[in-house]
């Protein structure tokens, strides 16, 4: 998808989000795009708490049906979430079950003061009531069900959005 | 003939035995078990996985740890656990174990995790589950008889590799009683299946099985000749319990020959470390000065236990 420029859309999400950052905004990534994302909002918005980073494997509602993701990652949250005010990053938010798990996730580390979400595209098609705060671009149009967005890095660590056929 | 542990997939359906499981198998829970360490260090120590799955410890013979590590690490992925002490029980009243299995079976039972002094036991029972067309209840073996103690055999691999890394340089020692040893069979499968390049194994000779290097692995009957450059030393139990006449000397003329000390350990790379898979005779295959010392790293073996077995539930579990 060439329309869309994943470096332009960064630095607008990081300008929607930089007037509400305070000395208590923390970000969580969640794997892979979303923490590609969060890495680049962290260091663009200058935040001082540590980033987090979320694998929602293990909260997944597919998995009865779908297994185990081949290749969960290590969720790591390094800041204390008791109280915190957290900003959730993702690449593309899509049925909001991701989101969703990622809630579940973050709830297992203790009770944040308030949970935001930051996405660089919105693609339609929600299944639960879950909407961004901050997103960068939101399709016109929902995407087919058979076509995968998402976000890639290169190793000079320039981020794209793919859209890819799925099989 | 298909591996009785995989569907028809490629994917793990039972774990019953490390010898012949398939390297990327065991590559794949070795990945998936380092993320639920983490697990451990949260202010809830659950994950949803197996909510509403009920599993059953059935446990034919004792066993401490390796019950409570899989009673612990069912529990974390959220499932029912109950917990069957057979001795106690209907086998002591002439139930068969197939009986038993059953009617836990019309219990809803999901998932088994047994240990047996019969070697095979667990493997029976995934051959009559699948010949009754019940796929959808897994078996995991616990330890049977003298033949395969597969997660612990795993998480030993997964200790191993936390610490040196790689497989593919090391050398690595197994010491003591291997002829009564499960263990020793599930180690010496992963670690050849994973590629390390050289395996001993040192013991006397009436505590190594006839034709132990056929499993690929160095014998040594001398243990500082043996212990010479090693990674990794992994001891073996001294299985008392398993003692069929006059095998050994006593346990101090034992420790003399066999037992590990400090000045036997360093003959092995100034980093080697030392497993042992518990419960520890002190004084008899080991030294306290070794088992609570800088090279030791049998508390973190009990650790990442729980989370190997995390791993192999939530696989099994996923289909």
């Amino acid at each position: 998808m060439n329309i869309l420029d994943a470096e332009a859309l960064c630095r607008q999400l990081a300008e929607q989000i930089r007037p509400h950052v305070t000395p208590a905004t923390a970000l969580v990534g969640i794997y892979t795009g979303g923490l590609w994302l969060a890495e680049r909002l962290h260091k663009e918005l200058g935040i001082s708490q540590p980033l987090g980073a979320i694998d929602v494997s293990f909260y997944r509602d597919d998995y009865g049906s779908k297994g185990l993701h081949a290749k969960p990652q290590r969720t790591g949250i390094p800041f204390s979430v008791e109280s915190a005010h957290i900003i959730l990053v993702d690449d593309v938010l899509y049925t909001g079950r991701t989101t969703r798990a990622a809630l579940n996730g973050l709830f297992d580390f203790g009770r944040p003061a308030r949970i935001e979400l930051a996405v660089l595209v919105d693609r339609g098609s929600r299944e639960l009531p879950i909407a961004a705060r901050y997103c960068a671009h939101t399709l016109p149009e929902a995407l087919p069900r058979d076509q995968n967005l998402e976000l890639q890095r290169d190793e000079a660590g320039r981020l794209t959005l793919e859209l890819t056929q799925l099989g | 003939m298909r591996n009785p542990q995989l569907n028809k997939h490629g994917e793990l359906q039972h774990l019953l035995t490390l010898d012949g499981l398939p390297r990327d198998i065991i590559t794949a829970i070795l990945d998936t078990a380092a993320p639920f360490t983490e697990v451990a260090e949260r202010e809830v120590k659950k994950l949803p996985l197996l909510r509403g799955k009920s599993v059953f410890n059935l446990f034919f013979e004792n066993s401490t740890r390796t019950r409570t590590t899989f009673e612990i690490a069912a529990k974390r992925l959220s499932a029912d656990v109950v917990n069957l002490n057979i001795n106690t029980s209907s086998a002591s009243k002439g139930e068969s174990l197939l009986d038993t299995v059953d009617n836990l079976c019309a219990m809803q039972a999901d998932m088994f995790v047994v240990r047996h002094a019969a070697s095979g036991a667990p493997m029976l029972i995934a051959q009559h589950l699948q010949a009754t067309g019940r796929d959808h209840i897994h078996v995991v073996n616990a330890g049977d008889g003298r033949h395969a103690h597969p997660t612990q055999g795993l998480l030993d691999m997964y200790t191993i590799r936390h610490f040196k890394q790689d497989f593919s340089q090391l050398t690595v020692a197994i010491v003591g009683d291997v002829l009564h040893s499960r263990v020793a069979r599930s180690q010496i499968a992963a670690l050849t299946t994973l590629g390390v390049p050289e395996v001993r194994v040192i013991g006397p000779r009436t505590l190594l099985p006839t034709e132990v290097e056929k499993l690929g692995v160095r014998v040594f009957h001398d243990m500082r000749e043996g212990l010479k450059g090693v990674d990794v030393v992994m001891m073996l139990r001294l299985q008392n319990e398993r003692m069929n006449g006059a095998l050994l000397p006593t346990p101090q003329e034992y420790f003399k020959v066999w037992g590990l000390t400090a000045d036997k350990l360093a003959l092995a790379k100034p980093d080697a470390i030392v497993l042992h898979p518990g419960p520890m005779n002190r004084g008899v295959e080991i030294d306290s000065a070794v088992a609570d010392g800088a090279q030791a790293v049998i508390l973190p073996q009990v650790t990442f236990g729980i989370a190997v077995r995390m791993a192999v539930m939530s696989m099994l579990g996923s289909h």
